[in-house]
């Protein structure tokens, strides 16, 4: 078994996989989140105002409570860093981190978000200043169209959160819930390792 | 004699063939990079389409005026209507636009349509269910067959198979279109700026109130684009109609594909099936092929991919192919187009030969590289490759690939591709103030072409990658090919060389006489402009240009141009080796190592490259062993038309792969890169598989049920 221990709370991925690194990164929503919204009052079907904290701003929008968070990003807030691919929970390219962990996106609605700190790739870091892990993705050339680069990059920063110092076999493992179709999986397997290097020496350079 | 636009020697170099990063990594890693899916235009509508649940289908009635009442529907536009026929599942019906995503989808669900259903056929393998739909192509005879057959001492005989897949571009198909009187500007997930706005100018014309729209009223923009893999050159019956859909709300409409949608039409690849003979002496010599193969790529049928493969001067051969007419969805050039094809047929019906001959198939391909174009590239490419494999300590006969459950092989394949450099026109300005523009209608698909543009047009001018400004993804910049068949990057460097060259050229005849020499005298080096071996007379860049006062340097330059300089070339050889381990329990097969060798020319961009390479394989890996589009003959429809069962493989399932560029040939010039690797992947991996179970799986994807059906059926299990 790996050193690694099972990730906190219930995911489809982590259940099916049981003990150690589990195959993805990538959960959909928490359990306490979806407690929270069954004992909610009944909202829609129409518009409803909602409020999301996202980067560490709060933004009000209004959408149908059936609004995924994805859509409610892309469409309504113009954070298009965030990919819609499968819309299945399936590719990762939605990734996004929510209270700590690396969801599905587009397999969340944005009414079930509120209340909590939504990470996007917008918040990691920008061309000009990047997080450690975007760096780590530019220099090992771990991306092609760049489709499904940035819901890779949040991916492997919530994946590294959580395992700060990786073996390549617990990257294979770890990030096995985002999907590329161009092949960039050499580069992103070594950007993980690199990136986690760099975030234990603290640097920044 | 050397010509002056001849790329710099080897020791010359500053940036040409380093390891370079790709220009467009940081907004591409923070998410800042827009694409066509990306672009939200002020007060747009979304659109959704109605797709065909059959396969094949008169369409009857089509009623949308329950959708034309929703709240929030802006339009709705029939797109098959009464009387036309659908020939496949997922073939458009109508289109909603309206102010959000789910208002269009409400809308799109309200259509009611009424279908005669057709007979249809979805399923082609077993060519006696095909009935009606195959059409028989010329027999195509060289030599004498028969009689090679006849008098050899080895014949092999043996199934090959390999399923139709889709492009599954992570973009899917799509567009954004906004209209400015009657000017429009599509922001387009295209691999051809270039072309989409005078396809789209055609059809529009015939439209009332539009007949004199030209091409030149169509602005086609692609800052980035999510994948195309030769699925994305036309402006498809979508984006014709979010044209009309935005012209007529008069509010921009972005229609991108969804993945069902995408998955059923977006894009597929045909299949190829064959019975194929192989006669050759004992020696190991290739005398004799006869192929009888067939194939879908939808209602159109399939064409015979190239057999044989590579080894092309088979003496005697014969080959038959037969086109079956399925109703799958539209066929598109997908990466090589029918080459991988090509090879895992080939190269699986020599890998048995050279078993049936009791041959290392390592010696046997090297004995018979002279039926190939490039005998003297393979041989060397098959001796690297051996050698990065470790070929010898890991290959054995069949059957001997460990006493366990978990069964060890290897195999190979190689591979052939042209490429011939499209054309393209390039822009160089040079600046006072120093700064340079590189301006080309060209497109980057991910495969590093802007990266590559920069790295000439630095290279050429002296200056560092920042010195440069690449402006491209935009049908008014100077025309350059659509991106496909690895034609890009010889045809934009070509163009790009050219046009620094010149630009060049006028920058050092305004700055020579006040260096007290002649044009023919200078140099741009380092980001200065020197008297060759003379650094003390020199400028900065900066200063050089300040004196070109209110002047601006624009330069054009063109591929092809055959006086200027020998830049590219077309025509590879490449090799692939693959490792594989098999359960033999599960079925399940795991890749541990691929070794590519890959002729190339000049690379522009180690690093980009090889990407290029490691992405090929990587592809190939999937179609090996995962991918297939699953239909139901019984309802006519596709059963995975989603990512959760159409399978790609993941960040674990690649194993480790080392590519080695031959780089020796760098003097051809520039030569594509997109496709050759592409190739030969799932060849090498299906021969792999071979060799470690003792027995040839019936077909790619080498799936686990029918990994335990060929264990079973050789009597291994």
């Amino acid at each position: 078994m790996s050193k690694i221990g099972l990730k906190k709370g219930f995911s489809r991925r982590s259940f099916l996989q049981g003990a150690g690194v589990a195959g993805g990164a990538v959960a959909t929503l928490p359990g306490p989140l979806a407690a929270q919204t069954a004992a909610a009052r009944v909202q829609g079907p129409g518009a409803v105002k909602i409020s999301l904290r996202i980067n560490g701003k709060a933004h009000s929008l209004s959408v149908e409570p059936r609004v995924t968070l994805l859509d409610a990003l892309r469409n309504h807030l113009d954070l298009t860093g965030a990919k819609k691919v499968c819309d299945r929970a399936t590719c990762g390219s939605c990734t996004v981190i929510v209270a700590g962990r690396a969801v599905y996106s587009c397999s969340v609605l944005a009414i079930e978000a509120q209340g909590k700190d939504i990470q996007t790739v917008e918040g990691l870091g920008t061309p000009a200043n990047m997080h450690p892990v975007q760096k780590a993705f530019v220099e090992n050339d771990a991306q092609q169209c760049g489709f499904c680069t940035p819901g890779f990059v949040v991916a492997v920063k919530a994946f590294l959160d959580r395992h700060p110092n990786p073996t390549m076999d617990d990257v294979k493992k770890g990030l096995g819930g985002n999907l590329c179709r161009c092949g960039t999986y050499v580069g992103v397997r070594q950007a993980a390792l690199d990136a986690s290097r760099e975030m234990r020496g603290g640097k920044r350079a | 004699m050397p010509n002056k636009y001849d790329w710099p020697a080897a020791e010359k170099r500053q940036l040409i063939g380093k390891r370079i990063n790709r220009l467009d990594g940081p907004p591409k890693a923070t998410g800042a990079a827009k694409y066509a899916y990306d672009t939200n235009r002020p007060g747009g509508l979304v659109a959704k389409l109605l797709l065909s649940p059959h396969a094949h289908a008169k369409v009857l009635k089509v009623d949308t005026s329950e959708a034309e009442k929703l709240p929030g529907v802006r339009a709705v536009r029939v797109m098959a209507p009464a009387g036309s026929e659908v020939n496949w599942n997922g073939a458009e019906i109508a289109v909603v636009a309206a102010d959000t995503e789910e208002l269009a989808r409400d809308g799109v669900r309200k259509i009611k349509v009424e279908y005669q259903v057709l007979p249809h056929l979805v399923k082609e393998e077993d060519l006696s269910k095909a009935g009606g739909f195959t059409k028989p192509s010329a027999e195509q005879k060289t030599g004498d067959p028969d009689k090679a057959f006849a008098e050899v001492g080895v014949t092999s005989e043996g199934y090959y198979a390999i399923n139709t897949i889709n492009h599954c571009c992570l973009e899917p198909h799509g567009q954004v279109v906004e209209w400015n009187g009657d000017k429009c500007t599509i922001y387009a997930s295209t691999q051809a700026v270039g072309r989409v706005g005078g396809d789209l100018a055609k059809v529009l014309a015939a439209d009332p109130g539009l007949s004199s729209i030209k091409p030149a009223d169509i602005r086609v923009i692609t800052d980035y684009m999510g994948g195309g893999f030769g699925s994305k050159f036309s402006i498809d019956r979508w984006g014709i109609e979010c044209a009309r859909l935005a012209k007529q709300t008069g509010k921009p409409v972005k229609l991108m594909l969804d993945r069902d949608g995408e998955q059923l039409m977006g894009g597929m690849r045909p299949s190829d099936y064959a019975k194929i003979k192989v006669a050759a002496r004992k020696d190991g010599t290739i005398i004799g092929w006869d192929s009888e193969s067939w194939s879908t790529g939808g209602v159109g049928g399939g064409a015979m991919p190239p057999l044989p493969y590579v080894f092309t001067e088979i003496p005697n051969r014969r080959m038959r192919h037969i086109a079956v007419s399925t109703n799958t969805g539209p066929v598109r050039a997908w990466r090589a187009p029918n080459h991988p094809q090509a090879a895992v047929l080939t190269m699986g019906a020599l890998e048995d030969t050279a078993h049936k001959l009791g041959m290392n198939p390592l010696d046997f391909f090297l004995k018979n590289v002279g039926l190939t174009a490039r005998g003297d590239v393979y041989r060397a490419e098959l001796v690297k490759a051996a050698e990065l494999m470790d070929w010898k300590a890991k290959w054995h006969p069949r059957g001997q690939g460990g006493s366990g459950h978990m069964k060890h092989g290897v195999g190979l394949s190689i591979h052939t591709w042209g490429g011939r450099p499209h054309d393209s026109d390039c822009r160089v300005s040079i600046h006072s103030d120093g700064s340079v523009q590189v301006t080309l209608g060209s497109q980057d698909l991910g495969t590093g072409t802007r990266t590559v543009i920069a790295i000439v047009a630095a290279e050429t001018l002296g200056l560092p990658l920042n010195g440069v400004q690449v402006q491209i993804g935009d049908s008014n910049y100077p025309p350059s090919g659509a991106s496909g068949g690895s034609t890009t990057v010889g045809g934009v460097s070509a163009s790009t060389r050219r046009a620094s060259v010149k630009a060049l050229d006028k920058l050092l005849e305004a700055v020579a006489s006040g260096l007290g020499t002649t044009p023919d005298k200078l140099v741009a080096v380092d980001g200065r402009i020197q008297v060759e071996g003379d650094s003390s007379k020199s400028l900065t860049w900066k200063a050089a240009c300040a004196k070109l006062g209110t002047k601006t340097i624009s330069e054009l330059g063109r591929q092809p141009s055959k006086e200027e300089g020998n830049l590219n070339d077309n025509g590879v050889g490449g090799v692939q080796m693959s490792e594989v381990e098999v359960d033999t329990e599960t079925g399940i097969i795991a890749v541990k190592k691929s070794v590519v060798v890959q002729d190339c020319g000049l690379v522009i961009d180690l690093k980009t490259a090889e990407s290029q390479v490691y992405g090929a394989v990587i592809m190939g890996v999937c179609s090996a062993l995962y991918e297939e589009r699953i239909f139901d003959q019984q309802i006519g429809q596709m059963l995975n038309a989603e990512m959760e069962f159409y399978k790609l493989s993941g960040i674990g399932d690649v194993g480790e792969i080392v590519v080695h560029m031959m780089t020796v040939y760098d003097s051809r010039g520039v030569i594509g890169l997109g496709e050759p690797p592409a190739i030969s992947p799932p060849a090498a991996i299906a021969n792999a598989v071979a060799n470690a179970i003792g027995v040839r799986v019936g077909g790619v994807p080498m799936t686990p049920d029918k990994v335990l059906a060929a264990l079973e059926k050789g009597g291994r299990a």
